[in-house]
């Protein structure tokens, strides 16, 4: 299952619905917003995205997991809008035969995820300011996410 | 030809304006839309070399043609996860 959505992720439902008599593994990751980055304070974060092109591109990264382990089911759920500390932004759930392919192809797109899916994080610092999250840019230098 | 570009993120802030309608050559790629960009919104130079440029659900190559496509997006690195 592939979601955007801007309600809390239920990941325990996500969990569920990728388990599986065929299944000897299942792993999820949860992405969660977290308080200190190098030194500073974050109070929230604000997701913003190219929902048509996001749900695209996490379709042909499922593909892709599929083509290189013996995936059973996969489901990524990204979450949109003002997020609190603690809150989940994304969750990630595998199933596979054996627990290093459910390992690998988790990591791997949780991994492309943050590479080429078009979703954006805003700071919102305990200083007052707001800064968008682009990797490689020169705001990112020394604060390499 | 009138061409629109969605915008995200930063690029939309800097830009001010959630699309941008630019007048492009009818052979116009990827590659020249970036400099198009950069000359008629002048607030996009900051971050020009960093732009992804998405036609449709994929991303451009610089090579790929632009001109009059009615799904163009530019938007900087992402960030999600």
């Amino acid at each position: 299952m592939i979601q955007l959505t801007h309600a809390p992720i239920d990941f325990a439902a996500l969990t569920e619905s990728v388990r599986s008599t065929q299944a000897g593994a299942v792993v999820l990751f949860l992405g969660t917003v977290r308080e200190m980055t190098h030194g500073r304070q974050t109070l929230a974060l604000d997701y913003d995205g190219y929902p048509e092109m996001a749900e695209a591109q996490l379709r042909e990264l499922e593909a892709d997991a599929r083509s290189r382990w013996p995936v059973i089911e996969a489901g990524i759920v990204h979450r949109l809008g003002h997020l609190e500390l603690g809150d989940v932004s994304v969750a990630v759930a595998v199933s596979c035969p054996h627990r290093h392919q459910a390992f690998d192809a988790g990591r791997f797109l949780i991994d492309r995820l943050k590479e080429v899916v078009p979703i954006w994080k805003k700071e919102n610092w305990s200083d007052g300011s707001t800064e968008w999250v682009h990797p490689g840019t020169d705001e990112a230098v020394g604060r390499k996410q | 030809m009138k061409t629109v570009v969605k915008l995200f993120a930063r690029a939309r802030d800097l830009a001010g304006a959630p699309t941008l309608e630019l007048d492009l050559a009818e052979s116009a790629t990827a590659a020249d839309l970036r400099v198009v960009l950069g000359e008629q919104v002048p607030a996009l130079q900051p971050i020009l070399p960093s732009l992804l440029i998405a036609v449709g659900n994929d991303y451009a190559a610089p090579t790929t043609r632009v001109a009059g496509r009615t799904d163009l997006a530019a938007f900087p690195p992402v960030s999600g996860g």
